[in-house]
């Protein structure tokens, strides 16, 4: 379980930062957006990788280690409603700039080749 | 709670109120409204900062407001915590905000849309981020107040707006990601988000996690230092802020200071003396860090061509110094660079806003071609129509050069408005480490600030000189600019504002030292989050 989650954090986040590298503003985007899973991703497991473990204390107060921590799943949820809405703002920009420049180089201009 | 407690929260809510009603207006015609809305709710957040100010600074040393938001206590709940630096942060962030909404009064809210609405959410992130005590919701406040820049920083619109709008927000984009990546680093480590709590606790972290929580600093200072511009992280500010309407680069001209507050405060919350192991991480890093800014902005001052580019550059220099002063860790240099932070960041708002009235009288691109010709040595007087467009009185002038000295000796620090006496306590409080090395003789690390500070004033003084000669005397064709009381005026406040720091030097003095000792000293601040609430939590059984 936390080999597989490490190795999915790992290759989601390496093919984040490769595609942010590229220099087309739709490659720039989608790296942002493998980037923001990877982190979210990244925000649960520090919470401690657990299975089918209840999040909330029931009736007494019995052996906390035996139960997930809620925390790092409300954080989860509040940085995915930021990253999507920042992802969209970013989708506008990025059209202003296609039509403004008429090239999706995220310069806003062809390199001289 | 008393009532007058409750002020806390007003900085975050009042620009949410008066932000989400603008939005409820339309926009085109009822701007007017949305000015007058703007205006009314920057001119209360004035008073209120200014209320808050005495509040921090009242009776004896560091008593600080916790404001819990929930009602819970500090570790659990969230709190909002008013203390001497806050409070400073906050009237800082109201003064700038009253000089540039009205500047954009003149003509710049009418080049596009919901100029205001996001005005005041900008404000509101601003104001949450000074204000809160708790790691998580300074996330949020911050992507609050990042989302408001990236809407005013294209305000207006045109390709170099979008172009440097897409890298601003790319590069904030991913620095997002570092700080929740270091914010959850931290929460693995620590088990709280909440800042007192953290600094309670990192003492008493075993030795095998500290690897660990400091990678998850170390992110979080990234984020944060990228926002503050420091270099190698710096090569966007300078392209965005030149880019941004003026009234905007105004206020930017805060926004790399947020940083900078967030660094100085966490570096002395967390890892202040007495936090273990840990103590002082990241100092050396922050001070070379610092002077290697400071270097860069010094160099990019000389080399720019138009006034705006040349106030991007002066952010660095300003963030740059106050880094390098915290990187030393004495409670003196602390002092000095918050007298620094408030006279730098003044007069460099005031410097978007002029750049941009002397601009107005000469052709696009002049700035440009005569700093090329100062090179080639070509001299070829433009042959230039003389069209003179209304109230062309001579007072224009002498005000824009008078308002340009005013900003001018701000920047480079030179005698007799503020930037002197800032800088001449930060040099004193360099030549004198007496807090941490009795006796001692000045650290090399303290000559390199030192040598920095000197060498960047002495550049700042050549390129604004260069500046000033090329628009006020060496420029016989240009058009005097049509520049109306309503754009002078904002200016001339942020320079008064200067001039009465120069005049209350001492008492400002006092406070910012005060700020310093009760920064360095973090056990104040952690006692007076956790206990407050633990006297409400005992109140709430009670009940």
């Amino acid at each position: 379980m936390e080999l597989s989650l490490a190795i999915g954090i790992g290759a989601l986040a390496a093919s984040g930062v490769w595609l942010l590298l590229r220099p087309r503003t739709f490659q720039v985007i989608i790296g942002l957006s493998l980037l923001s899973y990877a982190v979210n991703l990244f925000i649960v497991a520090m919470g401690r990788v657990r299975t089918g473990a209840p999040v909330l204390i029931a009736k007494e107060i019995g052996d906390a280690t035996k139960h997930a921590d809620p925390l790092p799943q409300a954080l989860v949820l509040t940085a995915i409603v930021i990253s999507f809405a920042t992802t969209a703002l970013f989708l506008v920009v990025l059209l202003a700039s296609r039509g403004l420049a008429r090239t999706d180089h995220v310069d806003g201009q062809e390199p001289e080749a | 709670m008393s009532g007058i407690a409750n002020l806390v929260v007003a900085p975050i809510v009042l620009p949410l109120l008066a932000g989400a009603g603008m939005l409820l207006l339309n926009g085109e015609r009822h701007r007017n409204i949305a000015a007058a809305v703007n205006v009314a709710a920057t001119v209360a957040l004035v008073c209120v900062a200014v209320i808050l100010l005495g509040m921090s600074d009242s009776g004896h040393a560091g008593i600080r407001e916790v404001y819990r938001l929930g009602d819970w206590p500090a570790p659990f709940g969230i709190v909002l915590v008013l203390d001497r630096l806050s409070a400073l942060m906050l009237l800082l962030t109201s003064i700038l905000a009253l000089a540039s909404v009205v500047f954009s009064l003149a003509r710049w809210h009418r080049t596009g849309a919901h100029f205001h609405p996001l005005f005041q959410f900008l404000l509101m992130g601003l104001n949450g981020a000074f204000l809160t005590g708790d790691l998580f919701n300074l996330f949020v406040f911050f992507e609050l107040l990042l989302a408001a820049s990236y809407g005013l920083l294209l305000h207006g619109s045109g390709l170099a707006r979008v172009k440097a709008g897409l890298h601003y927000i790319v590069v904030n984009l991913v620095a997002s990601l570092l700080f929740l990546i270091g914010v959850s680093l931290i929460y693995g480590v620590t088990g709280t988000l909440n800042m007192a709590d953290l600094s309670a606790r990192i003492p008493a972290i075993a030795a095998e996690s500290r690897g660990l929580l400091e990678a998850g600093a170390g992110m979080l200072a990234v984020a944060f230092l990228l926002k503050a511009g420091m270099w190698p992280l710096c090569f966007w500010l300078p392209t965005a802020y030149a880019a941004a309407s003026p009234p905007v680069a105004s206020i930017f001209a805060i926004m790399t200071k947020v940083g900078v507050y967030i660094i100085l405060r966490l570096s002395l919350l967390l890892f202040g003396e007495g936090s273990g192991a840990s103590a002082g991480f990241g100092g050396d890093w922050l001070l070379w860090g610092g002077v290697a800014t400071i270097a860069f902005g010094a160099i990019g001052t000389l080399a720019s061509q138009d006034t705006a580019r040349l106030g991007g550059f002066s952010v660095l220099v300003s963030s740059g110094t106050v880094l390098a002063a915290t990187g030393t860790g004495q409670v003196s240099v602390t002092g000095g660079a918050l007298f620094y932070l408030v006279s730098s960041t003044l007069g460099i708002s005031a410097f978007f806003l002029l750049a941009e009235l002397i601009e107005r009288g000469r052709e696009p691109g002049a700035d440009v071609i005569a700093v090329t010709r100062e090179a080639y040595g070509e001299d070829d007087d433009a042959d230039d129509a003389e069209e003179k467009v209304g109230m062309a009185i001579v007072a224009t002038m002498g005000l824009l050069g008078v308002a340009f000295i005013g900003c001018a000796l701000v920047i480079a620090g030179l005698p007799p408005l503020s930037g002197f006496i800032a800088k001449f306590a930060l040099l004193t409080a360099v030549l004198r480490p007496s807090d941490m090395h009795p006796g001692g003789a000045v650290p090399g690390a303290g000559w390199a600030l030192l040598l920095a500070l000197l060498v960047s004033s002495f550049a700042a003084l050549v390129a604004l000189t260069r500046a000033g000669i090329r628009s006020f005397w060496a420029s016989p064709d240009r058009t005097v600019p049509r520049v109306r009381l309503i754009e002078m005026a904002p200016i001339m406040f942020l320079l008064i504002i200067c001039a009465a720091q120069t005049v209350l030097a001492g008492p400002v003095m006092r406070f910012m030292q005060a700020t310093a000792q009760s920064l360095h000293a973090p056990a104040g601040y952690v006692s007076d989050v956790l206990e407050i609430s633990a006297q409400g939590s005992r109140k709430a059984v009670g009940k």
